[in-house]
Order: structure tokens, then C-alpha cells, then sequence
């Protein structure tokens, strides 16, 4: 756990969710601290998003607690609960913008649900917002004539509307041009240090991520494998996070989906069988 | 054998699940109408597409079912030498029976269907998740509006399929087959009671704009986030609506009507 004399924002303890028969996590222990940036880092399908969603409460663990702010998570009622959702931004992996409203209202619609400001000012923030992103010259577009980078994006400044106290992106950077992507890493830095914000980026881009994180923790198969500041990772001689920080094709983390053997399931099509 | 029996058991199961996650749903729907009504643009945008947008079919389907009424009616009518009552035969049927039934199973297959396959792909493209990490609950800025709107819509559309099937009736009757004007308005005029007609169709049209909003919208917010779940759901919204109007209607008659 990084070391700090303030309690942590969010402070995961022996969190287990399973979907189905499948364990996707087993006991995970995480802090993330406040005002820095926290990476997530690990295979495709070991549960990053899960993770995001748990914490924002919209999935419940079988086992274990998950602090936000000091509130547990999954014992508040609605109300605080929302209340406390206006305190996060989740960067949804696919934009999940409102496909019936263009870019500026897509933004907009956070502060016209919780504020009353007069729509000067509203315009204002939203194209504030929006140039951050560098896409206010794009805002009478509608969702369907974005695309996929210029969407997340969008998505970016939708979820700095209402300045929350933390912001959770999921793979901010796929689907980026080197340009863009290098603007939305300095962005990154630049709300987490300008707002006091508190950041967790959920990636696989290992070179951009870890350049711009205080902390990585390396997930795989339902626990924390490695963490550490990036320093102390690239120093870190387990074999879980060479692989993982290297790309090597073969290591303790599995590039498949939990098989069969390959020669067993290839015999089974003679038999006939498909279970 | 045992086979059998597990599995009918577990389709009931199921079917009763359905239920009880669609009973939990309507009484979260009712519970967001008040928030509604403090926004009235949401629900006006709403009742636009829901029921303005559907007026068009309403009318050329009432259009041609008051045609066909009055020509049917007239052809029974002239053998007892009675055609001068077909403004009655006409202007009942449809005000207690066919504006109100006819008029759902239109309204399900054109905003039943749209409701359902909205919200089912505002599910699977995780705008519903994303409205409620918002901090927005969908049920009261989605869900609630449309079925408000779907409520109001109904009676309305209605009213007015009755009325042109009662025009429609006027230009075969009158126009074409030369029936008196007169006895035309006169026995309407007569004939259909109000609290008696009117008021009960108008009760169908509630219960049926209820029936339809509630599947449609149930149907979409529990469809499998999927372009195959959604279109499914599509399906089922329309089949179990007409089957739900056509059943609580013979229902509702025979209360209705069913001393006299
Ligand atoms: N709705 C669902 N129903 C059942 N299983 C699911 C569902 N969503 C995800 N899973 C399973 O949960 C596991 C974790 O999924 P998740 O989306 O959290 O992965 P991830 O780490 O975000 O992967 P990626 O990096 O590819 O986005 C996957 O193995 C997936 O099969
Ligand atoms: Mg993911």
C-alpha cells in the first residue's frame, strides 16, 4: 500500500466478486490515495472495469468493503449514494454518451440535472469543458458523427462537468491519435494537480500510464499481483510485472481465456462432442 | 419424466421472477411520476413521440375502420329495413369496443416497439449505467416520462380514431350509400350514453395505456444488452401487449357491460 498520513480515498479490503461460477476477484486489498494518480494495470478480462463499478457501487461484492470518501460503498442508501456518485467521474470504456443529444448538451446534461445555473454560465462551463478536451468547435455534432477517440473524449468532459473529487478513467487512451493521446496525458496530469483531483486511470497503454501515475497496482487472475510506484515496479524482479511492463508472450499471466487443454479440445470434435 | 417436470418448473420459475422483477419496476415507475411532473418539457418531448408521432396511423386506420363499419352495418341493417340506425351500430362499436382496442394493439406495434427497442439500446450502450453514475436516475428522467406520456396518449388517441371512424361511417353511409343525414346524427346523438360509453371506453383506453407502457417499457430496461436481446424484446412487447389488451378487454367488458 503507498505510504501517506491521510486516510485514503477509496480503500478496497478483501473484496471478492464472482459472475456466475467464475471468480473475478478473490480477496483484493487496494488504496487509492488523494490527489494522485493511480493506474490499474492488467490483462484484458482480469476485472478492471468490474472494479470501476464497484467502486461506483453499480455492482455489489459477494464479500469485503469498499470506502469512498470513509462511506462504505454498498451500506449507503440511495440518496447518499447518489449523492456521492456526483463526486465521482467514471470515463465510461465506450463513451456512453446520450446518443438523442448532441456534444454540448451530452455535456451539459450533468449540470442541467443537478444545478440551476442560468444558461449563460452553463454555456460558459460547457465550452470550457469542452475546449479542455479541444472539441468545442465540434459541439452541434451528434454522437453518431463522432468517433471513437473523439467520443471518449466528449465522454472526458462530460465527466468534469459537475468538478468531482475524483475521476475514474477506463482505457482513456485507445482509439487515440499520438497527438491527442499526448494531450490527454498531460490533461490527466493537469485536472489531477490543478483541481485536487484524485485520479484512477485503467489502462493497458503501459509506456503513457505509468509515465504519468504516483502508483500502479498490476492485477491478474483476481488478485494484486505487484504495486508500487513505477519506480519501485521497474525494479521489481517478479516475474508477474516483467511480463506484464514488457509485453512478453509467455510468463505467469495467461494470454487465454481459462481452457481446456488445446490437443484435448481439438480430440473432442471427432468424438462429436461440443459438451 | 423427472426431466420434464424440472424443467416446467423452472420455466415457471422464471416466468414468475419476470413478474415479480416487472411489478418491482411499475411500482418504481409510479413512485418517479411525481419528479415528472415538476418537469413538464421531459414529458411533453415525450408525449410527442409517443402520441403525436403516432396520430398519423391512428387516423388512417380509424379512417378505414368507420368505412368499413359503415358499409358492413349497412348491409345488415338494409335487410330489416333498418339502416336508418347505423350511426348507432357505427358510433358504438367503435366508442366501447374498437377505439380503445384497436387503437392499443396500433399503439403497441408503433411506440410499444420504439419504446422497447430505445431503452433496450440505451442499455447496451451503457447510457443508462452512465446516467446513473451521473448520479441521474434513469427510471425517473427515462422511464417514468414515457410512461406518463403513454398513459396520457392513449385516452386521447382514442377519442380520436373513435371520431374519424365516425366520419368514416358518415361518407359510406351517408355519402355513398344514402343514408339520411339526419338519422345519422340523430341516432348517435341518441344512442350513445355517456357515462355508459364514453366513460367506460375511456376507462378501457386508461387500462390499456397502463398495459402498453408498462410491457414496452419493462421489456426494454430488462432486455439482454444485446442487438439479438433487444430486438427479442422488441418481438415480446408487441405479442404480449395485444395479448394483454385483448384479454383485459373481454375483462373489462363483461364487467362493464355485462348485466344488460
Ligand atoms: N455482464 C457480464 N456478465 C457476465 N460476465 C461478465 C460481464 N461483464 C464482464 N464479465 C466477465 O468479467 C470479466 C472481467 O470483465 P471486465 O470488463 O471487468 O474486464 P477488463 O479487465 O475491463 O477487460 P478489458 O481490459 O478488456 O476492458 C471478464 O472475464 C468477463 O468475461
Ligand atoms: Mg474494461
Amino acid at each position: 500500500m503507498p505510504q501517506s498520513d491521510t486516510p485514503p480515498l477509496v480503500e478496497i479490503r478483501g473484496l471478492r466478486f464472482s459472475r456466475g461460477s467464475r471468480m473475478i476477484f478473490d480477496g483484493v486489498d487496494l488504496d487509492i490515495p488523494r490527489g494522485k494518480i493511480t493506474a490499474i494495470m492488467g490483462p484484458s478480462g482480469t476485472g478492471k472495469t468490474t472494479l470501476l463499478k464497484l467502486i461506483g457501487g453499480q455492482l455489489r461484492p459477494q464479500a469485503g468493503s469498499i470506502r469512498v470518501d470513509g462511506k462504505e460503498v454498498h451500506k449507503l442508501s440511495r440518496d447518499r449514494l447518489y449523492a456521492l456518485r456526483k463526486q465521482m467521474g467514471l470515463l465510461f470504456q465506450s463513451g456512453a454518451l446520450l446518443t438523442d443529444l448532441d456534444v454540448f448538451e451530452n455535456v451539459a446534461f450533468p449540470l442541467r440535472e443537478h444545478t440551476d445555473l442560468p444558461e449563460t454560465m452553463l454555456r460558459d462551463l460547457v465550452l470550457m469543458k469542452l475546449q479542455a478536451v479541444g472539441l468545442r468547435g465540434a459541439r452541434h455534432l451528434m454522437p453518431s458523427e463522432l468517433s471513437g477517440g473523439m467520443a471518449r473524449r466528449v465522454a472526458l468532459a462530460r465527466a468534469i462537468a459537475l468538478d468531482p473529487m475524483m475521476i475514474m478513467y477506463d482505457e482513456p487512451f485507445t482509439g487515440q491519435d499520438p497527438i491527442s493521446m499526448g494531450v490527454l496525458v498531460k490533461l490527466i496530469r493537469q485536472l489531477n494537480d490543478a483541481l485536487g483531483l484524485s485520479s484512477i486511470v485503467v489502462s493497458h497503454d503501459v509506456a503513457e500510464t505509468v509515465a504519468i501515475s504516483d502508483y500502479v497496482y498490476l492485477l491478474s487472475g483476481g488478485k494484486v499481483v505487484a504495486h508500487g510506484t513505477p519506480d519501485e515496479l521497474g525494479g521489481d524482479q517478479s516475474e508477474w510485472a516483467r511480463q506484464f511492463l514488457e509485453g512478453l508472450p509467455d510468463g505467469p499471466v495467461p494470454f487465454h481465456y481459462q481452457a481446456r487443454d488445446f490437443a484435448e479440445d481439438l480430440m473432442a470434435g471427432t468424438e462429436g462432442g461440443r459438451e | 419424466m423427472l426431466d420434464g417436470l424440472q424443467r416446467l418448473g423452472q420455466a415457471g420459475l422464471r416466468f414468475f421472477e419476470r413478474l415479480g422483477r416487472g411489478h418491482i419496476l411499475f411500482y418504481y415507475i409510479l413512485a418517479g411520476i411525481p419528479s415528472v411532473l415538476v418537469r413538464p418539457r421531459l414529458l411533453l418531448q415525450q408525449v410527442y413521440s409517443v402520441g403525436v408521432l403516432s396520430l398519423l396511423i391512428i387516423v388512417v386506420s380509424g379512417l378505414f375502420v368507420g368505412m368499413v363499419l359503415g358499409l358492413q352495418g349497412y348491409n345488415t341493417l338494409v335487410d330489416f329495413g333498418a339502416e336508418e340506425s347505423l350511426g348507432t351500430v357505427v358510433a358504438l362499436s367503435l366508442v366501447r369496443e374498437l377505439g380503445p382496442v384497436v387503437t392499443a394493439l396500433l399503439f403497441a406495434g408503433r411506440a410499444g416497439s420504439a419504446l422497447t427497442a430505445e431503452i433496450g439500446l440505451m442499455k447496451a450502450t451503457e447510457q443508462l449505467s452512465g446516467m446513473e453514475m451521473m448520479a441521474v436516475d434513469p427510471i425517473k428522467r427515462v422511464l417514468s416520462p414515457r410512461f406518463l406520456a403513454g398513459f396520457i396518449s392513449m385516452p386521447l388517441l382514442a377519442a380520436i380514431f373513435s371520431a374519424v371512424g365516425v366520419m368514416g361511417g358518415y361518407f359510406v353511409g351517408v355519402g355513398l350509400l344514402g343514408v339520411d343525414e339526419g338519422a345519422y346524427w340523430s341516432q348517435i346523438q341518441a344512442s350513445v350514453d355517456f357515462d355508459d360509453d364514453i366513460i367506460n371506453g375511456v376507462i378501457k383506453s386508461l387500462v390499456f395505456g397502463v398495459v402498453a407502457g408498462w410491457i414496452a417499457i419493462y421489456e426494454g430496461y430488462d432486455a439482454i444488452p444485446t442487438s439479438e436481446g433487444v430486438s427479442r424484446a422488441t418481438t415480446r412487447t408487441v405479442v404480449h401487449t395485444s395479448l394483454a389488451v385483448l384479454g383485459l378487454d373481454f375483462i373489462l367488458t363483461a364487467l362493464m357491460f355485462g348485466e344488460n
